[in-house]
């Protein structure tokens, strides 16, 4: 009884929740410029129209540069912490990585506006990179939330068993926990990278004149014929993101199975 | 000579000198890119621009402004009423379905659910706010809808363009964030104490209200402040679907550091926005720990 009345609700919540993600396929094949009901009829136009457009293509191919660099430098942050954190005590621990993990309490706006009146008083041009510095600092966090716990399920007696045969320090880490780390990295890696690809805000601050692709959305929503175009956009990008959250959803499995700890599911 | 290099390699190979090492790169890459921009703001809070030059001399003045110009009240309020509404909304509604997922879905199928509840929050969070106009808009989805059920006669036009449309918006933007850390702590409880619960005569329902939520709060006070605290510094959902009386305080603060060229008054805005934040959180986690025990 009860639970039937839960189960219609999680049914009903789950549309709430889709709501909006359905209507994007809907109206990137609706043939009409109106994004409005009833569909008009099915066409694929948007989507050859979204090949012909240059300022997009390079707000794509700026996106993916810096979503690339923050994922490798967010994840590479995120070993040295999540290392530190698991496996050591050290003074003054508890105020190091809350000012390291500060940022995911941090209202975005308040990164982005510190960063921006600091590049801007030392004098350093806003571009691509300065949209990295931003990213890094947001992303690292999630890369140690992932990490952490791929370091605190290894089994230390591994690493113990390998110094007692003789390896160092940085072999140890090399031939034993970089391979059962691994599907963490990976895992941490995609997270980055798909936060670095969505984040406007920062971005919208510090990009400067080579706008990333959330930017160079914002700037088209306001013209009402470039919707559908849009729409088509975002349909890419939804299948891009699936598959590779599918991705590092499979890795992390792999992981927890390489572990051998028991699967409780879910990646945050 | 030899002693004091003796201590040395001995702190070196301490286990706190080692942990310190190796957490130093991020630390200081925090320290550059987020604690000095943060005294840079608090910094600047206190002077004055004056067209191009800062002037840099101590002065409450944007302080004063921003707690006193009616403007600035009115946006800072909302702000707060906002983000309480949507947190409400937004915890209210999650708890049932972390509920659901923990206890009524088979473990294997856990997971699974899991991942459907977190796959729309990937696709990028500008065009979902977008979509919620296309839903909510005069010639929109739902009125749309409604008007071919003949369920109404006009379209409604007090979902868009206002604070209700940002609410909506937003509790929808922060679901997971909220069902995560409630579904997290329900599946600790230990079901042999709802059991417990039961066979000493309690029902079903007061078991629920003396076992399960009780030892749910933490997650729902976790839920609560991850909400709560970056729905109050929101941008985009007030400025497209907002309209003008949806506008929040950060539309201000962007507006005075990037159009009105008047960054100690955005940055003195930003830090009260930040002070009104810690405040209210802290009073939350106080009421907690006073009134129903609740331990982080």
């Amino acid at each position: 009884m009860k639970g039937r009345g839960l189960a219609t609700y999680a049914v009903a919540y789950l549309l709430f929740l889709y709501a909006p993600v359905i209507l994007l396929p809907l109206f990137a094949f609706n043939d009409g410029t109106i994004i409005a009901f009833p569909l008009q009829g099915f066409t694929t136009g948007w989507f050859v129209q979204l090949t012909r457009i240059e300022a997009l293509h390079d707000s794509v191919f700026n996106s993916l540069w810096i979503a690339l660099t923050t994922a490798v430098l967010s994840t590479c942050f995120g070993l040295f912490a999540a290392r530190a954190s698991a496996r050591y005590r050290f003074p003054a621990k508890g105020g190091i990585m809350g000012l390291i993990m500060l940022p995911l309490v941090l209202p975005e706006i308040i990164v982005a506006v510190a960063l921006l009146v600091v590049l801007l008083q030392l004098g350093i041009d806003l571009g691509a990179w300065t949209v990295i510095l931003g990213h890094v600092l947001i992303c690292t966090p999630f890369s140690i939330a992932i990490l952490n716990s791929a370091f605190l399920s290894l089994d230390e007696s591994l690493e113990e068993a390998s110094y007692d045969l003789g390896e160092t320090k940085w072999s140890t880490f090399r031939l034993i926990t970089l391979p059962l780390v691994m599907p963490g990295i990976i895992s941490s890696m995609l997270i980055a990278f798909t936060i670095s690809l969505d984040e406007f805000i920062i971005a919208f601050f510090l990009t400067g004149n080579e706008p990333t692709l959330p930017v160079y959305l914002w700037s088209q929503l306001r013209f009402p014929t470039k919707i559908p175009i849009v729409m088509a956009l975002g349909t890419i990008m939804l299948v891009a993101s699936l598959l590779l959250l599918t991705a590092a959803e499979y890795f992390r499995r792999r992981g927890v199975a390489r572990t051998g700890a028991k699967d409780s599911g879910g990646f945050l | 000579m030899s002693s004091s290099d003796g201590a040395f390699s001995r702190w070196r190979h301490s286990e706190g000198a080692q942990g310190l090492i190796l957490v130093s790169p991020t630390f200081l890459y925090a320290l550059l890119l987020l604690a000095a921009p943060l005294a840079t703001i608090v910094a600047i809070s206190f002077w004055t621009q004056d067209y191009l030059v800062m002037i840099r001399e101590f002065t409450l003045a944007n302080y004063i402004r921003a707690w006193t110009e009616p403007l600035f009240q009115t946006l800072m309020l909302r702000s707060v009423v906002i983000a309480v509404i949507v947190t409400a909304a937004t915890v209210l509604l999650a708890f049932p379905i972390a509920y659901y997922v923990s206890f009524n879905v088979r473990p294997e199928r856990k997971a699974l659910w899991i991942f459907l509840i977190t796959i729309p929050f990937w696709t990028s969070y500008l065009l979902r706010v977008f979509l919620w106009k296309v839903i909510l808009g005069y010639n929109g989805v739902l009125n749309s809808g409604l008007l071919g059920l003949g369920l109404i006669d006009e379209p409604l036009t007090f979902i868009l363009y206002n604070a209700n449309a940002v609410v909506i918006t937003l509790a929808h933007a922060w679901a997971p964030f909220a069902i995560l850390p409630i579904f997290v702590a329900l599946e600790k409880i230990d079901r042999a104490l709802l059991e417990a619960g039961q066979d000493l005569g309690e029902s079903r329902f007061t078991t629920f209200l003396r076992v399960t939520l009780p030892l749910a709060m933490p997650g729902v006070v976790a839920a609560t402040l991850i909400v709560f605290i970056p729905t109050i510094g929101d941008y985009v959902t007030p400025k497209l679907v907002g309209g003008p009386d949806g506008a929040m305080i950060s539309n201000m603060i962007q507006l005075q550091f990037m159009k009105l060229n008047n960054g100690p008054l955005g940055a003195a805005l930003a830090i009260s926005g930040m002070i009104i934040v810690t405040a209210i959180s802290l009073i939350f986690l106080w009421l907690n720990r006073r009134y129903l025990k609740v331990r982080q």
